[in-house]
């Protein structure tokens, strides 16, 4: 490959000044002329019939100018997931959890909004309502929507291979059951939006949201207007982690309150509001049966798994399909049974969160090789690489791995954590652990998934990028730009970037699955190519040679390896223009993951993204006996994420992960009781702050896939995969207690070594109450 | 009560500059830097005081401005995130975030680093311990706050 002069480099990112200096404009710092202030009303019952809504005196409140409930708005439910539409913007008839939207107000000041909220009575009729998925599952139970008896909203039943018949010829069985906990995203900006209708009726929404033109979609499905009359404006957004995929009350009731009012309108949600009635991780119940050779090869694994998805599906199809198919990577797995459910609770929403349905599952895989290593006397390090999954080798959902890090990712994350020197040598009490994953760089399942980019070469040489992907704090727009300066032989400093306004940049599907480098990417750079080979037809004729002899570098024009023959950018410009070419010069690209289409895997395999990322997480602990605290000390990220566009982002990604897994692993709950959230602040739920975080090491494997722009792969959501296990793993290794429900908190860590104490005489294999090993 | 509360004038000087604005008296801090004075830098991410993204100096002193109401703070020196660069010139904490690459969403950076400055103002050369310490009421979700540490720590090492 030829030297790179930007792409690899640590840039730091392309907003970052006005960040520092508080100059950059999240939505809710946007202010219009006559702006209405609104608020929702959210339901004090998990499931309630509502007969009736009096919103008469909270439209006396001097300041008020609107008021509605479900009954006025247009009766059209919303989903991300077509499929799997199941939400109305305001309840309509019934509430389905507590902090279901009920009805809305907007007045002149928030105070005002505020005190109509508390005079709008309204009229329940409490039904019997169910907490827990596999109570839900039971007949009998109290049915959450109509149209799903059962509560079970999606599921999946699918085999590779032949599972009976492998387990049959395994040499060892082992079979255990996992839990993992509800977790909140929790990003530092909450939701926000704010809308303007303009004369002729179109609806401008500013928004933090990671999906602009899925929000498009979902407000006009809503609103019940045309896609046309709606323009969703992404600013600034204060992280997202996936919560910010939906379309919410706030951006429906600014839409329709500015239609309604033909003011500006601006809902912002509550700290309170983002922990219950936006998204969060899946809670989920894995049971997990593995067949294994004597020589260490995993044979076949068969699960069962109840994911707890609240009172709404969101993107329940996909979240089950995806903890279903990303069990057959990072390892090389040709048996598999998996059976999956999406549950219907009187509960918060489950929602796409950062490895959305794969951390779950890959907790208590991870977690199990490691019990299986130790129960059949090999290395856990060692048991992974032997089945580590290698690129070009067949896979069996017809996944086409062309680029695969993994077995380097071991390597490296067990080699900076001092895995040999280390693992079961450490005092007790301290430990190390290791754990794998993998991810897709984007999904090719969903429409809208084509991602488009328009580049402009303006008459001064300085260059005009359009891409509709949606940067959300993890410096998309940086990367973006650093592809198109690349390919054009220019400085970073020369590119503009306008991204994500749905009027004017191109289609892009936005933020998830970990795909907008790959995706976006690969747009910007065939556009950027296009513009360039209009100005090289130019510069051609000028020179009199071949297109094909050219290339651009330092912002020149010039022969290939030959800098000195050519002209700079501006001349080539100029005599392209005095050559009366069609101005302005604009290369259009768009880019659609390769695969058959339509590869839903939610109906057939087939392969699913363009790359797949791999990564191992290595974690040393530290276990206080006396409190039961865990104190991680390093952790060592090893990530394949194909070519590092920007070193510097791609490290802040990992080191975000690792503390955002770590919180998982060790802290972090949405603690529910009947359905009402009991730590919905940040003091009650506890997010890691500076003090907890460990010395993190990232560790780069780049395998440079034919598929990403100059060889880029995801390394956003897959880098949150593997350390919560690793951690786990860690911490059997410091105080030989293997823990299967998450977090790890220091009462479940006493109480462990209390019932250690009391078994100490027993050999140290009849203290884990995994059930027995059958010899095959 | 109809929805509106009693006003007062309120004095407050603010980044170098003296306002006088007509207010509700029982608004925070925050609410009038935003609302009122249009400095939207300070962010509000909780309104409780729980994770720091709207600090602000007061007298030298990182405050919570969800906290303060803005009737107790007249006549104190106040600085937000837009009075930290003087002169069109950015506070090194300023730089050294950015070149770092300590900021990616950007939602707690003034709060992370209005803290930053009060506490290196009373300890130019801490430790890195102490540099976490410090922080530990800023919460930050995207960075997982490694480079936040290298940047505060960058500063001290240049002084």
């Amino acid at each position: 490959m030829n030297k790179l002069n930007v792409v690899g480099k640590r840039e730091p990112m392309l907003d970052a000044w006005e960040k520092a200096t508080g100059r950059a404009r999240f939505t809710d710092d946007l202010s219009l002329p006559g702006m209405l202030y609104g608020k929702i009303l959210r339901s004090p019952l998990a499931h309630a019939k509502i007969l009736h809504v009096d919103l008469s005196e909270a439209e006396k409140v001097a300041g008020v100018k609107g008021a509605i409930s479900g009954k006025d708005i247009p009766k059209k439910k919303y989903g991300i997931v077509p499929m799997a539409k199941d939400e109305y913007a305001l309840a309509i008839d019934k509430v389905r959890y507590i902090g279901d939207e009920v009805a809305a107000v907007v007045a002149t000041s928030l105070d005002a909004a505020e005190e109509a909220i508390s005079k709008i009575r309204v009229d329940y009729k409490e039904l019997p309502a169910v907490f827990d998925p596999i109570e839900a599952m039971k007949p009998g139970a109290p049915i959450i929507h109509d149209e799903v008896p059962n509560n079970v909203s999606a599921s999946i039943h699918k085999e590779f291979g032949n599972v009976e018949k492998a387990f049959r010829e395994s040499d060892f069985l082992f079979e255990e059951s996992f839990e993992t906990q509800a977790v909140n995203h929790c990003p530092l900006e909450p939701q926000a939006a704010l809308a303007i209708v303009d004369p002729s009726g179109k609806v401008t929404l500013w928004a933090s949201t990671q999906i602009p033109f899925f929000l498009r979609r979902n407000l006009a499905t809503t609103l019940d207007i045309p896609e046309s009359k709606v323009r969703v404006i992404k600013p600034k957004v204060g992280g997202g982690f996936g919560q910010k995929i939906d379309l919410y009350a706030k951006d429906f009731c600014a839409a329709f309150f500015a239609m309604k009012t033909k003011r500006p309108v601006k809902f912002v949600y509550e700290r309170e509001e983002v922990f219950i009635s936006t998204r969060q991780r899946h809670p989920m119940r894995i049971h997990l049966k593995t067949g294994m050779k004597k020589d260490g090869t995993i044979l076949a694994q068969q699960f069962k798994v109840i994911a707890d998805g609240g009172a709404y599906n969101s993107t329940a199809p996909l979240m089950i399909t995806l903890a279903c198919y990303f069990i057959m990577l990072p390892y090389r797995l040709e048996n598999l049974l998996f059976e999956g459910y999406h549950v219907y609770t009187n509960k918060p929403v489950g929602g796409a969160m950062r490895g959305h349905g794969i951390p779950q599952v890959r907790f208590a895989v991870e977690a199990q090789l490691d019990s299986i290593a130790e129960k059949m006397g090999i290395d856990p390090l060692d048991l992974r690489l032997k089945n580590a999954f290698q690129a070009g080798e067949p896979h069996p959902a017809k996944l086409l791995v062309q680029t695969c890090g993994f077995s380097d990712t071991l390597k490296k994350a067990a080699e900076g954590i001092g895995w040999k020197e280390k693992r079961g040598k450490l005092p007790f009490g301290r430990g190390v652990g290791l754990a794998g994953a993998s991810f897709p760089s984007g999904v090719s399942n969903m429409s809208h998934i084509s991602s488009g980019a328009i580049v402009k070469i303006e008459r001064d040489g300085s260059i005009t990028l359009l891409t509709g992907a949606a940067d959300i704090g993890q410096g998309a727009e940086t990367v973006i730009s650093q592809i198109v300066a690349e390919e054009l032989g220019v400085p970073l400093e020369d590119i503009r970037i306008t991204a994500a306004d749905t009027e004017i940049t191109p289609l892009d599907p936005g933020t998830f699955g970990s795909g907008v480098t790959l995706r976006a990417g690969n747009a910007a750079k065939i556009a950027a190519q296009a513009a360039k080979e209009k100005l090289f037809e130019a510069a051609a004729e000028k020179m009199e040679i071949r297109i094909e002899e050219l290339e651009a570098k330092n912002r020149r024009i010039h022969v290939k390896g030959n800098p000195e023959r050519g002209m700079s950018i501006q001349e080539a410009i100029k005599f392209y223009q005095y050559s009366d070419r069609p101005m302005p010069i604009i290369g259009r690209g768009s880019y659609q993951p390769p695969a058959k289409e339509p590869t839903t895997l939610l109906k057939e395999d087939g392969n699913f993204s363009p790359a797949y990322s791999f990564m191992t997480q290595a974690a040393e602990v530290e276990v206080d006996t006396k409190t039961g605290k865990v104190k991680v000390l390093r952790m060592v990220a090893s990530h394949d994420c194909g070519k590092a566009i920007n070193p510097m982002l791609v490290e802040g990604q990992l080191e975000g992960s690792v503390v955002g897994g770590m919180g998982q692993a060790l802290y972090e709950e949405v603690i529910t009781e009947k359905g009402q959230v009991l730590n919905p602040s940040f003091l009650d739920y506890g997010i890691p702050t500076a003090m907890e975080v460990p010395s993190i090491t990232s560790v780069e494997v780049e395998t440079n896939d034919p598929e990403g722009p100059f060889g880029a792969k995801e390394s956003g959501e897959g880098t949150q995969l593997a350390p919560a296990p690793a951690i786990i793993n860690a911490i059997y290794d410091a105080i030989g207690v293997r823990f299967k429900s998450l977090p790890v908190t220091p009462e479940k860590v006493l109480k462990a070594l209390q019932e250690n104490a009391q078994n100490q005489n027993r050999d140290p294999e009849s203290l884990d109450p995994d059930p027995e090993i059958n010899s095959g | 009560m109809k929805g509106f509360f009693m006003k007062r004038i309120l004095r407050l000087h603010m980044n170098g500059d003296e306002h006088e604005i007509l207010t509700e008296t029982h608004k925070t801090l925050l609410e009038v830097l935003r609302e009122d004075l249009g400095l939207t830098g300070t962010k509000r991410g909780c309104d409780l005081g729980t994770c720091g993204a709207c600090t602000v100096l007061i007298e030298g002193k990182p405050y919570l401005s969800c906290l303060t109401l803005a009737v107790d703070v007249q006549g104190k020196k106040i600085v937000t995130i837009e009075g930290l660069t003087q002169d069109g010139e950015p506070h090194p904490l300023q730089k050294a975030f950015v070149e770092k690459g300590a900021i990616q969403c950007g939602f707690c950076t003034p709060g992370m680093i209005l803290t930053a400055k009060a506490f290196l103002d009373e300890n130019p050369h801490p430790s890195e311990g102490e540099v976490k310490k410090a922080i530990s009421g800023n919460l930050c979700r995207c960075t997982g706050y490694v480079k936040i540490v290298e940047a505060i720590l960058s500063v001290t090492s240049k002084t």
